[in-house]
């Protein structure tokens, strides 16, 4: 039973690589604007970190490992934000950044009492 | 110039979220994932913010990447701690091979 | 009434960054919306407002960041060597470390330093007896009274001088 799920998760973060492979050299990313293609590459390896953090979503034994999956993710999608706005030149991309990084820190503070078992108002 | 050391500061960031991320796979509990995950991942943000803010000099985006680095560095670990102390206390065993637990000991 | 002053004054000044360049729109709109938080949450800022007067806590200030990102370098090469050797050297424990900080902001600084540097990690405080416990990857001993000069100690000192 544990077996097939593993099988079955890594089959699909696979799945997920090769998609990410072919949507890097297809025109729909063109839309983005790139102004050259080492940031194209620097996206695919933060795209590669986060089907990491995804297995550890699928994989992890006790809800903590998901709730760190979660937390890390997060933080990721800020670095993500500050690429975009290198390449393509936008500054409002770091208002998004910002927000996140307040947004994932109150998450993971609700998630972290969920684990403890209290309410929210203690 | 600016742009070569910007750079360089991205992909050393890069180098540490990929190597955050490995260490959540590869480590055996959880607080071993999240002294991998908040040590690495939140330098290797911070880095890619450094790295923006050299990139574009003092002007709107590069002063939002400084905040953006501030509360980062305030918040990522206040967040890893809440998170362990959680686990903790839900009842989540360290690892079989640790060396001790001084804090089931004096709960 | 001086606490709610001074986080005006903060307040302001990040929302002068967030909205960078100055103009006179924004200047008012940053006025009102500072004001307000100040009004609403200033009592809950600060509890002794006479500790932003003495100059030589900036200084220290000054002194504590270089070392503390210095410090969280190390913790980075080293987690990394960790995670990336095959055989993965490591021998986790939580361990005991007595503190003698005693205001909230001092030990919340102390608490994000050590969770920031090289193989070591925050869980719990206990702030009645002044006793921290820590998830340390690497177990050197598993004394408190060793344990408390290998971790804290560095950074206590400096601290001390900054928020005490």
């Amino acid at each position: 039973m544990l077996t097939s799920r593993n099988i079955i998760s890594g089959l699909f973060i696979l799945a997920l690589l090769v998609a990410l492979f072919v949507a890097s050299a297809s025109p729909i990313t063109s839309l983005l604007d790139w102004q050259s293609p080492f940031l194209s590459r620097c996206f695919f390896i933060l795209m590669v970190s986060f089907a990491m953090c995804l297995f550890r979503l699928m994989r992890g034994p006790t809800p903590a490992d998901r709730a760190v999956a979660i937390d890390t993710m997060g933080i990721l999608i800020v670095g993500f934000c500050a690429i975009l706005s290198i390449s393509t030149g936008r500054g409002w991309y770091l208002d998004i950044a910002i927000a996140w990084a307040l947004q994932s820190f109150i998450g993971a503070l609700a998630l972290a009492k969920y684990l403890e078992g209290r309410g929210f108002d203690e | 110039m600016n742009n070569i050391i910007g750079y360089t500061f991205v992909v050393l960031g890069l180098m540490f979220d990929i190597i955050g991320c490995i260490g959540l796979i590869r480590l055996p509990d959880v607080y071993n994932r999240l002294q991998a995950t908040t040590k690495c991942v939140t330098m290797g943000t911070c880095s890619i913010l450094f790295g923006t803010l050299i990139i574009k000099g003092f002007t709107a985006t590069g002063l939002k990447a400084f905040l953006c680095i501030l509360f980062l560095l305030l918040t990522a670990p206040v967040a890893a701690h809440a998170l362990s102390r959680g686990a903790h206390i839900s009842g989540v065993k360290l690892w079989d091979k640790s060396v001790c637990d001084k804090y089931e000991e004096d709960k | 009434m001086i606490s709610r002053l001074i986080l005006f004054v903060i307040g302001f000044f990040i929302w002068t960054m967030l909205s960078w360049p100055p103009d006179l729109q924004h200047a008012i709109i940053g006025v009102i919306v500072a004001a307000f938080v100040a009004f609403i949450t200033g009592d809950l800022f600060t509890s002794r407002p006479a500790n932003f007067a003495h100059i030589t806590r900036y200084l220290w200030f000054v002194y504590y960041v270089p070392v503390f990102l210095w410090e969280c370098f190390k913790a980075n090469i080293d987690v990394a060597l960790r995670v990336l050797n095959p055989k993965m050297p490591i021998k986790p424990g939580i361990v005991k470390v007595k503190t003698s900080l005693k205001s909230d902001t001092a030990l919340t600084f102390l608490a994000n330093s050590i969770t920031l540097t090289p193989g070591t990690f925050c869980v719990d405080i206990s702030r009645k007896e002044g006793v921290l416990y820590i998830h340390w990857i690497n177990v050197k001993s598993t004394d408190t009274e060793q344990a408390t000069k290998l971790i804290v100690e560095k950074f206590e000192r400096i601290l001390k001088r900054i928020f005490e």
